[in-house]
């Protein structure tokens, strides 16, 4: 589904990103662990072509992103807040992105009440704008926003940070549905090593912009990667 | 302590988005600064001799529209005038001691440039009065005065900034007392000017002003120290949200789904609220230029465009940058780029028309003037719109939707390139008009700007293919420069 050929980002000379092949299936789940600084975020924005690669390319789905705008239609993500809108209702945001990804307001209706629980009464129907909902409330409008029109790339940085520990497990009840799904192929990003490790089928470890592990999730994963980590 | 509040203020200019980006923009601001503060003190000089030669006397005329003056610098300062609480967030909870902080703050105010900027008129203006034979003390006194009255704006604003609205009430008292002196009813100068002049006159008066401002500013200290809490002074005020489906939209598809959207981000945020208003006073820009026969005619056509693009000079100069805070959503989602720029334009051009409508009242200079306007409309239409939008595609400066600071003229969003694209929305017309004036008459004039709006309208979808091209190209510096916020 994803593959990446000799990508690597520079700034100012420091390279921040260096992956020379990586190949994401169809279908898989796909963790992307590391430290701060580690280039998580820069790889998804490259996958999403908010910024160019200094060599190589993403090719999504036969698609490579930095020339071909197509990916759009079948790619959901959601990195930051920045990718909500503040002064819409969580509503209002949900059938604007509905009306984008041409769903009518019956399907983006089903999809809320499907994740009425997530939402855990504190969304919808609360009068207030997205900009004045805490930042794990604005977490939870971003991530079901993702799933408007049944994508097949979903791409989430950091869907663990901020949330309460209800919303967590529900959260990877969510993923795993996702995972299960053949047509789905699911990348998150964590530094929670023991999050990722329950939801993914596969996990990759970034330092320094490199790829320095790069395991099919097992009992004995966690233990790995904590070790790994450990200093 | 307080050369720490420096050393963060001199951070927070110097690094604010796209100040620091290159040495000739620097420049270019540099010169723009320098030229208008010499327009100002050039009318603060030219002042007393223009009333002179129309044997007015210089000082006293001045005085009789003060009240105006600063009824309107009042208006001006609630419309756009910020006032600096956010940044005191994160001093809160450092060893600074709560004084400090509020005076601090409220120090700051006092270098705004709402205030400076009338020294530019006032000192050289006073200058000129000592100068020429007046009373020195006096005249000092009188300056004292009414800069305190400046600063009493000043901490009013501040105290009355929280309530919404209340820039109406004010300009209401303004039409009403200006009103009642135009008909002859009831003249507020005859009151106000003895006054004013007294701060001259009467040696002591200017202390009320200056007593008065101490007692203001002790006031302003005060709530602001009590007010010092995250749930009180320092917190955001939440709105009531309404979910709106302006189903009527939808007919319009994608265009539809965009212009939901700009229709909610003009009515829910502050910045954009501010906007609107400011392109309504636009609609009377032309009662400077008609019915003025010292104005040349051929700026007619000046009045003519501005009269109708007030929302596409202060709306459309910005797209996309009111987009900015999540430019990033916009640039995943499947969006065609041709319908984004497509449903700006049609805000634009809805705006222009509307604002054609309303100048209708210019019939009652004739309906020539009217035509004027209306070509004029037709120009905005068919070059502006496209210009603006263009510029756009340059403007990287990200809009803070919820604060009504620099709504117009922001200094942060002055930029080279959008510069130059603003240019020929008002030379051009103005050459064509004068062209036609030249040989011929103003017909010809009006058919040569009206016949640039409708080429500029036929080759809409051409110019259009360019836009776009030129934010595809701006796309990756677009998304970094809005990433960095205030």
């Amino acid at each position: 589904m994803i593959q990446v050929n000799q990508l690597s980002k520079k700034y100012n000379g420091t390279t921040v990103l260096n992956i020379n092949n990586l190949e994401i299936p169809k279908g898989q789940s796909f963790g992307l662990v590391g430290n701060n600084g580690a280039g998580k975020t820069t790889f998804f924005s490259l996958l999403l072509d908010l910024i160019q690669p200094s060599t190589g390319n993403i090719i999504n789905n036969d698609i490579q992103v930095n020339t071909n705008e197509n990916w759009k239609s079948f790619t959901g993500s959601f990195l930051d807040e920045s990718f909500l809108i503040g002064y819409l209702t969580p509503e209002e945001y949900f059938y604007f992105i509905g009306d984008l990804r041409h769903q009518n307001k019956a399907d983006i209706d089903a999809l809320l009440a499907q994740h009425e629980e997530f939402f855990n009464g504190e969304i919808l129907n609360n009068k207030k704008y997205l900009r004045d909902l805490s930042k794990g409330n604005q977490k939870k409008v971003g991530i079901i926003a993702t799933l408007i029109g049944n994508p097949e790339v979903v791409i989430l940085d950091e869907p663990f940070a901020n949330l309460d520990p209800t919303t967590v497990s529900r959260l990877k009840k969510i993923i795993k549905d996702l995972a299960d799904n053949p047509n789905v192929t699911v990348l998150v990003s964590s530094h929670d090593l023991q999050h990722t490790v329950e939801v993914c089928d596969r996990i990759v470890a970034l330092n320094k912009g490199e790829i320095v592990k790069d395991i099919q999730t097992s009992r004995e994963t966690l233990q790995e990667l904590e070790l790994f980590f450990a200093v | 302590m307080i050369k720490k509040f420096i050393y963060l203020e001199w951070k927070a200019f110097s690094r604010s988005a796209s100040f620091g980006a290159s040495m000739a923009m620097k420049v270019l601001i540099g010169f723009f600064m320098v030229y208008f503060s010499i327009i100002f003190i050039g009318a603060g000089v030219g002042a007393f001799y223009f009333l002179k030669k129309m044997n007015l006397e210089p000082l006293v005329t001045i005085n009789k529209f003060l009240i105006y003056y600063f009824l309107f610098d009042l208006v001006i300062r609630l419309l756009m005038q910020a006032i600096p609480v956010l940044n005191i967030k994160p001093l809160l909870i450092l060893p600074f001691k709560k004084p400090t902080i509020v005076h601090f703050s409220l120090g700051k105010t006092a270098l705004s440039f709402f205030n400076w900027v009338h020294g530019l008129f006032f000192i050289p203006f006073s200058i000129v009065l000592i100068l020429e034979g007046y009373d020195v003390v006096g005249i000092v006194f009188w300056l004292i005065a009414v800069f305190s009255l400046i600063y009493i704006n000043n901490f009013l604003n501040i105290i009355l900034s929280n309530i919404d609205k209340l820039f109406v009430v004010f300009v209401g008292i303004a039409l009403a007392f200006a009103a009642a002196q135009y008909y002859k009813l009831f003249d507020i100068t005859v009151f106000t000017t003895p006054f004013f002049q007294g701060f001259y006159d009467i040696e002591g008066l200017f202390l009320i002003p200056v007593l008065g401002l101490v007692g203001l500013y002790l006031f302003t200290f005060k709530y602001f120290k009590s007010n010092l809490f995250l749930d009180a002074g320092l917190s955001k005020k939440e709105d009531i949200a309404t979910t709106e489906n302006l189903s009527w939209l939808n007919q319009f598809g994608t265009l539809g789904t965009f212009l939901k959207n700009d229709i909610k981000l003009i009515k829910r945020n502050k910045r954009s609220k501010t906007t609107i208003i400011m392109s309504f006073f636009f609609l009377f820009y032309g009662l400077i230029f008609f019915g003025n026969s010292h104005q040349p005619v051929v700026m007619h056509i000046f009045a003519g465009i501005f009269v109708s693009g007030g929302f596409l000079f202060v709306f459309g100069q910005f797209v996309p940058s009111w987009d900015s805070s999540y430019y990033q959503l916009m640039m995943t989602q499947n969006i065609p780029y041709r319908g984004y720029i497509t449903a700006k334009w049609w805000l634009i051009v809805i705006a222009t028309f509307v604002s054609t409508i309303i100048a209708s009242f210019y019939l009652f200079y004739g309906w020539e003037i009217y035509l004027t306007i209306v070509v004029g409309a037709i120009y905005n239409i068919g070059v502006n719109s496209h210009l603006v939008l263009l510029g756009g595609a340059f403007t990287k400066t990200p809009i803070d939707l919820s604060s009504a600071g620099g709504a117009f003229g922001d200094k942060k969003a002055f930029n080279v390139n959008t510069m130059l694209l603003s240019l020929p929305k008002i030379l051009l017309p103005l050459a064509l008009y004068g062209l036609g004036l030249y040989l011929g008459d103003k017909t010809l004039g009006l058919i040569l700007v009206a016949g640039a709006g409708v080429l500029g309208f036929i080759f809409k979808d051409k110019v259009f293919s360019l836009i776009e091209k030129r934010y595809k190209i701006e796309k990756y510096s677009t998304i970094s420069a809005y990433k960095q916020k205030n």
